[in-house]
């Protein structure tokens, strides 16, 4: 009787109760949608291409672009050919999203660690802001530090300063800038390597003090010596160019940051802030309640609680989120393209236009946000991997 | 099994976000208003009822929206000379406000039936963009705005200075040209959008301005002060401006090509709006064929043949419609110029109505 089924051949309602059956079925149905989704759009796609009498190919891109662009980190004249002036802005995207993801780390944790202050001036302020910022939408935001903040800088002519260390008019922000780009270069993988050197100093030093009670001298004049040695090299071994005001308006030397840089990082940074500082607050609320009375009694101060016991822990749920937010950060970057930052979006719309080809170009763009996201996301799984629990 | 399933739902999700942009990409291929192949767009206008025109919509005297939500200028006037023709009714229009950037991917991409917006005849846009172009309404050239106070007399003035210019126009292009052959480095700070280029230039963002000359005048009147803003006495380029269609559809481009040459062609006879009743059973043949009572110049077409009397009588001619939207009767007071028909000294000349 076991054996009825598989004796009489073919059996419909024991092969649909099969799960392998449905195993291999999904996948099959799934293939074919697929394909017949793939080919309806790109059937679609060759047909307005036929009837538009135009043939898919990026040979455009050797062509000279004939525009130009007003701020690139990379050489470029405008009989540069296009994939150059697509790298121009791909350079300039990188520019606003490196920093931009830098500023926000700092900007949304100090933002999220404050609603958990005592003062209560802190606490509010930190509240209203995220309260303001997230409800308004970023390319609003984009224009109100265009035209209302940078816009009423004053003029050249009657430029403000900082100390004669940054000036500031409504062509930009003028900073003090390591001679070369080699040396910044330098200088921030210096003041990088030096930070991860100094952590495992700190530590080596601090597990010597718990097992013997003292000593630890070594390391910390490896320490010292370190720091010093670090602040010699950024002060002097950096060739600091300083801006400095030229009779009439203008500014000479050090670094220009153009407006629409500014304006951009600036929007980006406060908008992405707003949710990283909610993503932070909700970290540390998922610490328990406990851990933090367990550190008090230890008789910790409050600033140590926060830095040795709830924060690590809060890490845990905080990373997830801010991957996300970093590539909520690299894709709204193409917005800046409104208030005339020339990042890869802007370029590329100019390119489609003048070539009439915005199948390719924009092919290229989405390939380029793509790769951008999975890089972020890659640096975030492992920097994730290293904050989770270890069982031992 | 249900992990399966979770996969099979993320795929189609995925899939559907990357057709969604692929079509977007190639600006769709669904709804009513897509091209259709082997259908020209002439027929689908008539389906329709309604012709569908690009327009920019923020160019006081060639496109521009009113308090009311109503449009007006030269650019405006030459889709309502179009839907008269086709459709007998001058107001049969729906005018979709485009940016520089738009503009081509929404006519190859059907959303619109034809573009009036300011658009540069080109040779690489006529062969690579795929565009048509049908006869220039207005002859332009590219200008620069400054300050009064500037002290900028010329471009080789802007060595250093910054000048803002909208994306995706020839002006980007003969800017970069024109500087490259003075040697002059400046700074391009390219807006998407006009208003904000504007905006931008008139808080002291940039030192110059540039664009078409009419549409640096016609700006200008929109500034708070216009008074304090000059036009170089400088022409960068020859910016011929008109009506596009899109490539491979010759019913469609003829009739936007002809209607035009027409408006060209009533003023070089003299046919106005106003007296347009008196020509009807003109002795003239010529006239009679312009005006559909001989021959078959409009059904042969695709259209009634007394077409350019429904023009005409609706809209007015050349002549009146640059009159009445840039010239002597509007605020900007332009000359004729370059405008002015052949007979007068101008290029304004419309081919043989036979």
């Amino acid at each position: 009787m076991a054996h009825d089924s598989s004796d009489r051949g073919f059996d419909l309602k024991a092969m649909l109760r099969d799960e392998r059956f449905w195993k291999i079925a999904f996948q099959v149905i799934t293939l074919v949608v697929v394909i017949l989704l793939l080919s309806f759009f790109l059937g679609n796609l060759n047909r307005n291409m036929i009837q538009q009498g135009k043939t898919f190919g990026f040979g455009f891109l050797r062509n000279p672009a004939g525009f130009s662009i007003g701020e690139s980190a990379i050489k470029y004249r405008p009989n540069d050919p296009y994939w150059r002036a697509l790298g121009v802005g791909l350079g300039n995207t990188l520019t606003l999203v490196t920093a931009g993801i830098a500023l926000t780390t700092l900007v949304g944790v100090a933002a999220g660690i404050a609603s958990f202050s005592k003062n209560w001036l802190l606490y509010k302020i930190s509240r209203a802001y995220v309260g303001l910022v997230r409800n308004i939408p970023l390319l609003l935001q984009l224009f109100f530090w265009y035209f209302a903040i940078y816009g009423t800088l004053p003029k050249p002519e009657n430029q403000i300063h900082f100390f004669d260390l940054a000036y500031f008019n409504n062509r930009g922000v003028y900073i003090p800038w390591p001679g070369t780009a080699v040396l910044a270069l330098l200088g921030i993988a210096a003041l990088g390597v030096g930070a991860i050197a100094a952590y495992y100093l700190w530590r080596w030093r601090t597990n010597i003090r718990i097992d013997r009670g003292t000593g630890g001298l070594p390391q910390t004049l490896a320490l010292a010596s370190l720091g010093l040695g670090l602040l010699l090299f950024l002060t002097l071994g950096m060739k600091w160019t300083i801006p400095h005001g030229v009779e009439g308006g203008g500014v000479t030397g050090g670094l220009r940051l153009s407006r629409e840089y500014v304006a951009a990082l600036s929007a980006l940074v406060f908008y992405t802030s707003a949710f990283v500082a909610e993503i932070v607050r909700a970290g540390i609320q998922s610490v328990t309640k406990g851990q933090w009375e367990a550190a008090r009694s230890l008789g910790l101060q409050p600033g140590l609680v926060m830095r040795l016991v709830v924060f690590p822990q809060a890490m845990r749920v905080i990373i997830p989120p801010m991957n996300s937010e970093y590539m909520n950060l690299t894709k709204n970057s193409s917005l800046a393209f409104a208030i005339a930052f020339p990042e890869i979006y802007s370029v590329a719309t100019t390119t489609y236009n003048q070539t009439g080809r915005p199948v390719e170009v924009f092919l290229i763009l989405m390939a380029t946000y793509l790769i951008l996201c999975l890089i972020i996301t890659l640096v975030m799984n492992q920097l994730n991997r290293a904050v989770q629990f270890k069982e031992r | 099994m249900r992990k399966l399933g979770l996969l099979a739902a993320a795929l189609g999700l995925t899939l559907a976000a990357c057709g969604g942009t692929t079509t977007t990409a190639t600006t769709g291929g669904e709804g009513t208003t897509a091209p259709v192949a082997g259908k020209s767009r002439l027929n689908v206008v008539k389906e329709r009822g309604k012709l569908i025109c690009g327009v920019d919509g923020g160019i006081p005297g060639f496109s521009f929206v009113d308090e009311s939500g109503k449009y007006s200028g030269l650019d405006v006037d030459v889709c309502k000379a179009v839907a008269a023709a086709v459709l007998g009714d001058p107001e049969a229009v729906e005018y979709r406000r485009l940016d520089s950037t738009e503009r081509f991917t929404a006519l190859a991409g059907g959303e619109v039936d034809m573009l009036s917006r300011n658009t540069t005849w080109t040779i690489n846009r006529d062969t690579q963009v795929g565009l048509e172009f049908a006869p220039t309404t207005f002859y332009d050239g590219q200008g620069m705005m400054v300050r009064k106070n500037s002290g900028i007399d010329g471009l080789e003035d802007f060595e250093g200075k910054a000048v803002c210019v909208e994306t995706g126009t020839t002006t980007e292009l003969n800017l970069t040209d024109q500087m490259r052959k003075l040697g002059v480095n400046f700074e391009p700070v390219v807006f998407q959008d006009a208003d904000a280029a504007y905006a931008a230039y008139d808080e002291g963002r940039c030192e110059g301005m540039t664009s078409d000359k009419s549409q640096l005048v016609a700006r200008r009147s929109t500034l708070p002060n216009p008074d304090d803003h000059i036009l170089l006495e400088v022409t960068m380029s020859k910016e011929p401006l008109g009506p596009v269609t899109v490539n491979n559809d010759s019913a469609w481009y003829d009739v936007v090509k002809w209607v035009t040459f027409g408006l060209f062609q009533a003023e070089e006879f003299g046919i106005t709006s106003a007296n347009i009743d008196t020509f009807k059973g003109s002795n003239d043949p010529n006239i009679a064929r312009f005006l559909g009572e001989e021959g078959t110049l409009g059904t042969d077409m695709g259209l009634n043949n007394d077409f350019m009397y429904a023009v005409v009588k609706n809209v007015g001619n050349y002549g009146e419609i640059y009159d009445r939207n840039v010239g002597a009767d509007s605020q900007f007071k332009l000359e004729r110029g370059q405008n002015a028909l052949w007979t007068d000294g101008g290029l304004m000349y419309a081919p043989p109505f036979r």
